[in-house]
């Protein structure tokens, strides 16, 4: 696979404000905004959210490129925007 | 004319305390009513009733106020729309689902085709006490299968497929139990620590997992004037035909072991937990060794 670094990062959404379900939700909007192929890197916290929020985007149809751990309690969901055919 | 109050209940016609007065439990399997049944069960309602249904606890429906002398007239129009009657008393109850893979994401198993199974098998079967049957499709366990004499929980296990696997590190955090580690990009999987809750297949973006569904059980369970969970005997099994000699072999030490107006766990007690675990074992073995 890329490496990481090759990724180019269009946009990015910090859900680490918010708590379930409106992690989801927020990034749900944020993907909306964007443009198929396009990449979103949703910043998130341990715990509920890393086990949840991947697989809700799953679930919605777009593809999981990466989960970056940041080490400090937070990580790095990078997706790509898949739209409805 | 003298009414025979025990044929009644046994037929699904559950007394009121208001003198000639049922409310009469519908057949359900796995909390599922089509919309043609619902309809004839309105109908009855209203016309011999007052015009209200009452939920179960346990998935079921019962209408309330139905007279004495309509019970023949309720069961012919009920007929028409396909329901019939559940029942009450010692024998098999209803058996409980949730709508498992047919509609759920988190689903293991159809736990709707097994509940089906379940009570083509044994409903109303004639037992010294009621016997429940309660299966759910993963360990989320919304339909508390621990609460069941019988429960049944779907569950997975998995396979790592390395050639498709990118490396996103998602089932590792996905993982509740600690069970995986990702190690230069491989995953290893440490099988004593392996819940087969498949959260990991169900989070993976590539269909990176072999998925080998099977049953967790358990025995004993009462959730009434006792209080007993459910105790999971054997380990987890994927042979539809394994689980259904499980359910044989106690629903046949039930039948011989039970005194009138046990549940399972009370003939489990008196005959011993130890010697009932060691039953249950040997049939899984055999089970099992004859899949082999």
């Amino acid at each position: 696979m890329a490496a990481v670094s090759d990724i180019k990062i269009d946009d990015k959404v910090d859900i680490t404000d918010v708590v379930c379900p409106v992690t989801f939700v927020k990034t749900k909007v944020a993907l909306e905004e964007m443009d198929d192929g396009q990449v979103l890197s949703v910043h998130m916290n341990d715990g509920e959210p890393v086990q949840n929020v991947p697989r809700s985007v799953k679930e919605e149809g777009h593809q999981i490129l990466k989960l970056i751990d940041n080490e400090d309690g937070t990580y790095d969901l990078l997706v790509r925007k898949v739209g409805e055919d | 004319m003298a009414v025979d109050y025990a044929a009644l209940k046994k037929g699904g016609w559950m007394r009121q305390k208001q003198k000639n007065m049922f409310a009469l439990r519908i057949h359900v399997v796995g909390g599922t009513l089509t919309a043609d049944q619902l309809d004839g069960i309105r109908k009855v309602a209203e016309k011999y009733g007052h015009g209200y249904v009452h939920l179960t606890a346990r998935q079921s429906l019962e209408i309330p106020w139905m007279g004495i002398d309509d019970i023949e007239e309720i069961k012919k129009d009920l007929a028409e729309y396909g329901v019939t009657p559940s029942v009450c008393g010692p024998r098999v109850r209803t058996t409980t689902a949730c709508q498992g893979t047919l509609t759920c994401p988190s689903a293991c198993i159809d736990t709707q085709d097994l509940a089906q199974k379940i009570d083509e098998r044994y409903f109303a079967r004639e037992l010294p006490g009621k016997f429940k049957f309660g299966c759910t499709g993963c360990q989320n366990n919304c339909l508390k299968t621990e609460e069941n004499d019988i429960g049944v929980k779907g569950a997975t296990r998995v396979e790592w497929i390395e050639d498709k696997c990118i490396a996103c590190g998602v089932c590792v955090k996905a993982c509740r139990a600690g069970a995986l580690e990702m190690k230069d990009d491989k995953i290893i999987l440490d099988r004593d620590k392996c819940t087969y809750c498949g959260r990991c297949l169900k989070s993976c973006p590539m269909d990176a997992w072999e998925e080998h569904p099977g049953y967790i059980m358990s025995w004993g369970g009462l959730f009434g004037n006792h209080i007993h969970r459910g105790k999971q005997i054997v380990p987890f099994f994927e042979s539809e035909d394994t689980l259904f000699k499980l359910c044989d072999a106690t629903i046949d030490f039930f039948d011989k072991n039970a005194e009138p107006g046990d549940r399972l766990q009370f003939a489990i007690d008196r005959y011993g937990q130890e010697k009932f675990d060691e039953m249950i074992r040997s049939v899984y073995d055999e089970s099992v060794n004859a899949d082999k």
